[in-house]
Parts: structure tokens; sequence; C-alpha cells
């Protein structure tokens, strides 16, 4: 596919995805779960996009519209020139190949019971783009891609430790070729000692095969690693959104300071040097969001306004968006 | 600055239907008052294991506590039956632990009261009326708000943050001498667990207890241990002050953790990681050598003929269990 003029592989905008709550025996709606709530960014091609926030704020949601395997109640999604948010799932299918997908659980992500083979070939065999004579040299093209031994084609996903497994699932979403990849926190699962055999083979195959990432995780450190730019999502919006750099070095949201505040460095010295800023209370329910800024009731600097008004994601500086009314 | 906790040489096997695990095979280590202490490793080196055997948690069957000792109190708690009066004496009043999983830890069908209560009643034979109002206090004390009206309700009517703030209350309750916490952030998310880590950090060193913080997080060891103890397949294969284990590392395992992990404020173009090759080791059937050999990158002829290398004094308070100087070949 040609790539958009502007080279924004994905532009969204507006994206709201509800989740309607119902209640008694006609399942009456009663309200809405806003699970992402307002919210617009654009994806370079060739660049990796963190999305980091903690359980429930809507990133992997956000990652699963992308992906169209959910249905978007407003907004859009571009996905390179074309707009996937609202047309029929039949012509989304054809779209997919371009779009790859790594999730979480290397254990519940791929069937047990079809082979290392079978599990890595089936995006081809159901987008017809190979012939079945050929579908052995191409698995193990992309075992040799992802540093697995194309000797275990055969094996089922239990005889795979973590990390191959995690391997084997990106194996799967390579498969098409795709220009996206949306990886929802693939490593947590893993080891801490494997956790960066598979970052640098992310890294290592987006040089090689000009990928773009959106790399959705709660770790901050892991996020701020592999991305160029990072969005800092809360309850469903985004609150920040910088490259990676500058998200760390002048974080302008009091949510963002907090967060990084909270993750700890794996150096004393440092540690005692910094500031460490605890949060009172706890995340709000997505079904019942606080008025105005969705930070405030746990914000130090807030204010009667910020209860009223919800903060427009101001840009402040070239790439550095933040929405807060008293930035 | 007095020894609280000594255990010398603990070993702990598992027989299972696939061969012996060795889970932990001949660990010593102690605690020191007021103090608090990292256990660091990957899941399946042994750390829950380790300090479930000193409380006696341990299984058995499957589980056999196969040598050693832990003094507490002028007392080896390993001599004790894992059910008799002594043990219980000590567990949950003298030493108390806090668990990974706030949802399984606490039992769902009993009220919050009856659960702070119930070690209240039975170590320090409170009335019933005391013991609810202790519980208040504790509640208030872990920072839960409305403590008063909360004590009826269930577990589940708590989330998960505030249920693990309710096992710090019930781990606090007796006045414990050593407090251990088998990774208790686990579970939640990073603004919760700086949080119950403070909170943590507050109530022992209010109540002059120690701590023991068993976790795979390196930033949290650095951020809250004195002292730490790093683990791998059973054995500690380096222990010092947070300094000597962060800023002169020396065993290979712990050089490799380190240079592994993303630290914040670097980006891939500050930082390249270099992961450690290889898989953590089985633990059925392991051999005698050390057992990073296979993943380790300084390795010599004598890892190979040797069994595993005892701990040695490399400082005043770090100690490695290595053939190779790492300080010379690097």
């Amino acid at each position: 596919m040609n790539a958009h003029q502007n080279n924004n592989l994905i532009e969204i905008k507006n994206l709201k995805m509800y989740f309607p709550i119902t209640k008694g025996l006609l399942r009456r709606k009663v309200g809405d779960v806003k699970a992402v709530d307002d919210i617009s960014f654009d994806i370079k091609q060739n660049e990796t996009l963190g999305l980091v926030g903690e359980s429930g704020c809507g990133k992997t949601t956000t990652g699963r519209c992308i992906l169209r395997l959910y249905q978007p109640t407003s907004g859009s999604i571009v996905f390179n020139g074309t707009d996937i948010s609202s047309i029929p799932e039949k012509q989304v299918r054809p779209l997919r190949r371009h779009m790859g997908a790594i999730f979480q659980d290397p254990y519940g992500s791929l069937n047990p019971r079809q082979s290392a083979r079978t599990i890595a070939g089936m995006p081809l065999i159901v987008h017809h783009m190979i012939d079945k004579k050929d579908l052995d040299d191409k698995v193990a093209e992309l075992f040799n891609l992802v540093g697995l031994d194309s000797s275990m084609m055969d094996r089922v996903p239990h005889e795979f430790s973590g990390g191959q497994r995690q391997r084997l699932g990106i194996a799967r979403a390579l498969a098409c070729n795709p220009s996206l990849i949306v990886c929802d926190e693939p490593i947590s699962a893993l080891d801490v000692s494997i956790q960066a055999q598979i970052i640098n083979l992310l890294e290592k195959l987006q040089k090689s095969l000009g990928l773009t990432y959106l790399f959705i995780a709660h770790d901050l450190s892991v996020v701020q690693h592999i991305s160029d730019r990072v969005a800092v999502m809360y309850l469903g919006r985004i609150v920040e959104i910088a490259n990676s750099k500058e998200l760390y070095q002048s974080p302008l949201h009091p949510y963002t300071k907090a967060l990084l505040s909270a993750v700890p460095v794996p150096n004393p010295v440092r540690e005692r040097e910094r500031v460490r800023i605890v949060l009172k209370g706890e995340v709000p329910s997505p079904a019942h969001p606080p008025t105005g800024c969705h930070f405030h009731p746990r914000c130090s600097i807030a204010s009667a306004e910020c209860e009223e008004f919800i903060p427009p994601l101001n840009t402040i500086s070239g790439t550095h968006q933040v929405s807060c009314l008293k930035v | 600055m007095s020894v609280l906790l000594d255990v010398k040489n603990l070993r702990t096997h598992f027989h299972t239907h696939r061969g012996l695990v060795k889970a932990v095979d001949g660990v010593s280590f102690h605690i020191n008052e007021k103090e608090i202490v990292g256990l660091v490793g990957e899941s399946g080196c042994g750390k829950s294991v380790s300090m479930l055997s000193v409380m006696q948690l341990i299984a058995i069957p499957p589980g056999k506590i196969v040598s050693g000792s832990a003094m507490f109190d002028g007392h080896d708690l390993l001599k004790y039956k894992p059910k008799g009066d002594e043990m219980r004496a000590i567990r949950g009043a003298k030493i108390a632990m806090i668990f990974q999983e706030p949802m399984t830890s606490l039992n769902p069908v009993l009220t919050i009261a009856r659960q702070v209560t119930e070690t209240l009643e039975l170590h320090l034979k409170m009335d019933t009326q005391t013991a609810r109002k202790r519980a208040v206090e504790l509640l208030k004390l872990v920072g839960i708000p409305e403590a008063e009206s909360r004590l009826d309700n269930y577990p589940h009517q708590f989330s998960g943050g505030m249920r693990q703030r309710v096992m710090i209350a019930i781990a606090l309750s007796c006045n414990p001498k050593i407090l251990i916490a088998d990774e208790p952030t686990t579970a939640v998310d990073v603004t919760t667990q700086a949080q119950l880590l403070e909170l943590m950090q507050e109530m022992v060193n209010r109540f002059n207890t120690s701590l023991v913080i068993v976790t795979h997080n390196l930033g949290v060891v650095a951020r809250y241990a004195d002292r730490i103890y790093v683990m791998y397949a059973g054995r500690i294969v380096e222990s010092g002050l947070s300094e000597d284990i962060f800023l002169r590392p020396l065993h290979p395992y712990t050089i490799g953790l380190l240079k592994s992990v993303p630290q914040l404020g670097q980006t891939k173009s500050d930082r390249e990681l270099v992961p450690i090759s290889g898989l953590p080791p089985n633990l059925i059937d392991m051999p005698q050598n050390c057992a990073f050999l296979p993943r380790c990158s300084y390795h010599k002829e004598r890892c190979r003929l040797e069994p595993w290398p005892e701990l040695h004094a490399v400082g005043a308070q770090h100690y490695v269990s290595c053939y190779v100087d790492t300080r010379e070949t690097s």
C-alpha cells in the first residue's frame, strides 16, 4: 500500500468507545462505561507510539478499536488513508492483513491444539496469500526471522517456553507482512531475564521490516525504552503525549508526574535523589467518572474550574501535548 | 545491630512425579533488627519457598525441608512441628506475612472485621469488643477511609489495593518483629504499588519492624531495601548492601539482570538492552555444577568441572558465589 501523504499510518480523531451497562430482566441500558472517551492521536510510518496507563484506563480498548475488533461508538480511525471506523466487517477483513497483533498472554493467545506451523501460517491461509506447498518454506522463514528453530514447527504451544511462545506469537503477527503491529503488553507475562530478548527482537524487526508499532503496556520504563513517543492515558482520555525523552525530562501533567515518580529505578543512588509523589485514593470507575478533568479528585493542583471543564489536549511545543487547565 | 532471624543451609525439596525438585538448595540468610531486606530473583528461583519454609507453610508432602536451621529468639523454628502450638505462637504474631494475591489470601466468606480480629483474639487474647476497636484503629492506620463502616464489608467489596491494605493491617496487628512481604505489589497498578510500599516502609519504621520484600522487581528493592539477596535456581548467588548489588555487582547473573532491564529516563538510543541468553533452568534433576553456567558469558573451565561454588566474601557485607572474578574479565 502507498504511504499516506503526510506520513501518518494511523490517524485517530475523537475516538469514543462506550460499552453499555444493562440492568434488570429486560437488560435495559442504564449507562455507559466510557472505556475510551474522545481521544485523538497519530502514528507515523515506522514509528513506535507507546500507550501507558493503569488497568482500566482504556489502552487495550484503543488497540482493539484500531484492529477493528470493536466497532467504535464514534470518531474516525484512518488507517493508511482509509477510514476504517465504520466500514462493515466484510471490508475490514482484507485490510486486517496489514495489521498484526501480539497479545499479553503467550499461553492464552495460542491454540494449544494447533502445531506451531499452523499457528504461524494461519494468517497466510486465511488471506489466501500462499500455496499450500509453499507454506513450510514461508513458515521456516518466519521462524528464522523471530529466532525460532525451524525444526520446532511440528511442536504444539506447551512444548515451548514462555519466551519462545511469545516469539511464535510475533511470527504469526508478521506472517502477512503487515505495516502496523499492535503490541498489547507483549512482555509483562515473561520472566525478567527474557523480557529484554523480546524487546530487542521487536526493535530489530522494526528496523529491518520498517514496521510501525502501537506499544501498549503499564510498565513505563519499558514503554519509554522502546517508544519514540509516549501517550499517557487516564480513565479513557489521553492526558499527555510527548517524545519519549521529553516526557521523562519535563512531564507537565500532574498524573504523568505521579506515574513517573511511582516507577522505581534499579539504582539506589538515583532513587535517593528522586522526589516521590504518592497519589491519594484510587482510579475511579469508568462507569461513573468524575466531572470535568477526570483526574481532579486526586490532583494536588486542582481548583474549582477543573471540576467543571474538560481540559482540551493543548500543544505546548513541537510534539508535546498536554490536557491540563493548569499548564 | 542484632540478628533477629538467622537461617542456615536451608534445603527444601519437592518430590514430583517427574523427579526431585530442589527448590531451595542450601540457602543461608539473616535478617537484622529494623532492617529492610530484599530477596530478588525470577519466578521459580526459590525465593518464596525459602520464606514459606521458615514459616513452615510448605505442603508436606510433596515438599520436605531436608536440612537447615532458622534461629529466631534463641529457638530453631524448623525444629517445631508445623501445626504445633510453638509454631502457631510465632506465625502471624512474631513473624507475619503478606502474600501476593490479596484476592485469595483473604477469606471471601468472612467479613473484614472477623479476619482482622481473629489474630488479635488468638494471639493477644483480646475480647470481642476490644478487638473490634483495635481493628478500626488498624484499618485507619493503613489508610482505609471510613474504617468503622467498612469493617462489616466482605473482601469483594474492596479494591485490590484496599485488600492489600487490609492484609497489611492484619500482618501488623500483633506488632510482629519481622514482616515478610511476598510479591506484595505484583497484582496491583504502579501508583497503587507506590502507595502500598510507602505505607509498608512507614509502618516498619514506626513499629521498629524488620521487613523482607520478596520480589522480581529490581527497582522496588533499589528503592526500599538496605540489604539484598539475589537468588538463582534455589541458591543465593550474591548478597550485599543495596549499593554493592546495584553499583558493584559481581555475579554474572546479577550483572546480566542489571544490563537487561530498561531504566526510566533511558531510551533505546541511550542504551541497548543486553539480554541474558538462554532460559532459566528446569529445577528437576539439576547438575552438580553452577546452574547459571549454560547462560554465563564469563564461564571458565573450572566452572564446568567443579561443584557450585560457595558464597565467599568480597567486601564487608558483600558475598558472591562464583569462581570467576568478573572485575578482571570485564
